[in-house]
């Protein structure tokens, strides 16, 4: 019998005596592994992205929004009904025990001008547990307090886009700003959260007391009492969905909303809504690996058609090599390592040529590289069972040819 | 066709005693590769019984005549059969692979054969760059590897001028004479005669069995 070795020296000598056709032959495998790399990659990338983006909205957080409502049968689009209430809020603060931060806004957009420069943006009444609702913070200056809130005083906090293009290269803080004809001290710049899992840049965005903006802001949009979104900060994840169903509860008691009928809010929950999302990027990336394997198995035939090839040219070959002693298990061996050798290799390089697609895709992309040291070894044993599984028809033709015809073949 | 049955070989008895140089002659279809295809474990017999060295070769599985093949039999082809993309020392080698040789006694082995044949400074060549008789030389050198019992050569000087024929004999002779048992298949006299002993076949049947003159 043959020692490993010298079969594994064999078998690379073989595939050196035509490097071109040993190329051309791993190619299959080459482009299979890369392509299988680089979609499991750019999946998890996506996976990746899309659960930090919606954990930067705030983590373990509620969002209860009027809407679905029904006004004499006719159903209303989310949010045309002004249904929730400071006092909704306050409610929920005072009387569910698992809401760490309560957090009423109201949302408007304005123009805002500063000295010489103006801008368009969204502009949030918000109270002061909205930051700690949302897992936000300043960067420059400070929060407005109760007290200021309470005052409807006429302060804003910046959000770091809004900073930037208002003052590219001044410091805002201290400074005034006009909103909506009103004029405001910037008391504050919020740090930069960047894009949300939706596709919004969340530091566009001025930040105002609930009071004032309602006041000044929207106006006679509503009564003067209503929000237009409620955060609710539950204290774990494991916690949520037992605040979503006392929020509920509370809410259907205070609207006074009787048994089966629908809800006038929503209650978003937004690691449902990261589960969700994570669940359909993970079904993509399984289907494009899948689609990708196939060209996996093209190669792997690729394999098995030049090695049924090269069996047939070594005809004599192999019959020499049994009159010489060699076993069947040696011949077995000896072309089956060439398989699985080319598959492997093509494993390799196609692995490499995969990461590097990944990398470069991700980078254009701006999306997270994940490459773990999981997708390599089953790049590479994959690449290993397609050689094995291809490899094995020709390798079992060649142990058994009959050495005295094999002899005689020209 | 189909239903005759054809015994390419029927009623053929003989022994070797060891040492011993034979030439088998006989024209094409007589039934003498058959023979030697039965001898070198290549082929089994459907009928009888062959013993050499004491095992017989009915009761050899597959692995058992891989295993005869390599230590017992010694193979010299007509077309020399050398793998052209190894040199001379691999060349020789390759039936050591196959018994299992640690590779530097494989080495030292090989080197000394090819000394022997008198290939002592083309060791690293390759068999393209070598003449048909210097690659019969290596081709013997190979089939002495594993210290086989019988030197089989299947018409080893056919692809021969008479010049080198003439040494190839003499380097069989030589081996001869320090022990080596060789049968040589031919069907040219003059090789026929350089043996001890000549074995006819004719139509499957040894017709003569009588010894060099």
């Amino acid at each position: 019998m043959m020692t490993p070795r010298d079969l594994v020296a064999t078998s690379a000598r073989a595939l050196r005596v035509n490097p071109l056709r040993s190329a051309l032959t791993a190619l299959g495998v080459i482009i299979g592994v890369a392509s299988v790399v680089a979609m499991v990659a750019l999946g998890e990338g996506a996976q990746q992205r899309v659960t930090s983006s919606i954990s930067s909205l705030g983590s373990n957080l509620l969002i209860i929004v009027p809407g679905a409502s029904r006004q004499g049968g006719v159903a209303q689009a989310p949010g045309s009904f002004n249904s929730l209430t400071i006092a909704d809020a306050e409610a929920i603060a005072r009387d569910v025990p698992g809401a760490v931060a309560v957090a009423p806004s109201q949302r408007g957009s304005a123009q805002i001008v500063a000295d010489g420069a103006n801008w368009n943006t969204r502009i949030e009444g918000v109270t002061p547990p909205y930051l700690d609702a949302r897992d936000w913070g300043v960067s420059s200056g400070r929060f407005f307090d109760d007290r200021e809130a309470r005052q409807a005083r006429k302060v804003a906090v910046l959000g770091a886009t809004v900073a930037k293009e208002l003052f590219p290269n001044s410091d805002p803080i201290s400074q005034r700003i006009r909103i909506s004809g009103g004029q405001y001290e910037i008391i504050g710049v919020l740090e930069s959260k960047g894009q949300s899992g939706f596709g919004q840049d969340q530091d566009d965005i001025v930040l105002a007391p609930l009071q004032t903006v309602k006041r000044r802001v929207s106006g006679r949009q509503g009564r003067a009492n209503t929000v237009s979104q409620i955060s609710v900060k539950a204290e774990s994840e494991a916690a949520l969905t037992q605040l979503q169903t006392d929020v509920e509860t509370l809410l259907r008691q205070r609207h006074r909303i009787a048994e089966g009928d629908t809800d006038d809010f929503t209650v978003q929950n937004l690691s449902s809504i990261a589960d969700t999302m994570k669940q359909t990027t993970a079904a993509f990336t399984a289907l494009l690996a899948a689609i990708s394997a196939v060209s996996l198995v093209v190669g792997g035939i690729g394999i098995m058609n030049i090695m049924l090839v090269s069996v047939t040219e070594r005809t004599r070959e192999i019959g020499l090599r049994k009159a010489l002693g060699a076993r069947r298990q040696d011949i077995l061996w000896q072309f089956g390592l060439e398989a699985v050798a080319l598959s492997i290799a093509g494993g390799i390089v196609g692995l490499l040529i995969g990461s590097l697609v990944a990398w470069g895709v991700t980078t254009l992309m701006q999306v997270p590289l994940v490459l773990g040291g999981m997708t390599a070894v089953t790049a590479i044993g994959f690449s290993a069972l397609v050689g094995v599984a291809f490899g094995a028809y020709p390798a079992w033709r060649a142990a058994r040819l009959d050495p005295i015809e094999a002899l005689r073949r020209e | 066709m189909g239903d005759e049955i054809v015994h390419a070989l029927d009623k053929v008895s003989f022994s070797v005693p060891r040492g011993d140089y034979i030439a088998v002659i006989g024209p094409s279809g007589s039934g003498k590769s058959t023979l030697m295809n039965i001898i070198g474990g290549l082929d089994t017999p459907s009928a009888g019984t062959l013993v050499v060295n004491g095992a017989d070769l009915g009761k050899l599985d597959d692995e058992g005549l891989a295993g005869f093949r390599n230590k017992t039999i010694g193979f010299v082809f007509q077309s020399f059969n050398l793998l052209p993309r190894l040199t001379a020392m691999q060349n020789v080698e390759l039936p050591m692979l196959y018994s299992g040789t640690p590779p530097l006694e494989r080495q030292a082995r090989a080197s000394q054969l090819l000394d022997r044949v008198g290939l002592g400074q083309r060791k690293t060549h390759r068999p393209t760059q070598l003449s048909g008789g210097q690659q019969q030389r290596v081709a013997i050198a190979r089939a002495l590897a594993c210290e086989p019992a019988v030197i089989l050569a299947d018409e080893p000087t056919g692809a021969l001028d008479t010049n080198t024929t003439k040494e190839i004999l003499a380097l069989f002779k030589e081996l001869n004479r320090e022990g080596v048992t060789i049968i040589i298949v031919t069907h040219e006299h003059e090789v026929a005669q350089a043996t001890k002993r000549i074995i006819e076949m004719r139509d499957g049947c040894i017709v003569s069995d009588k010894p060099v003159s």
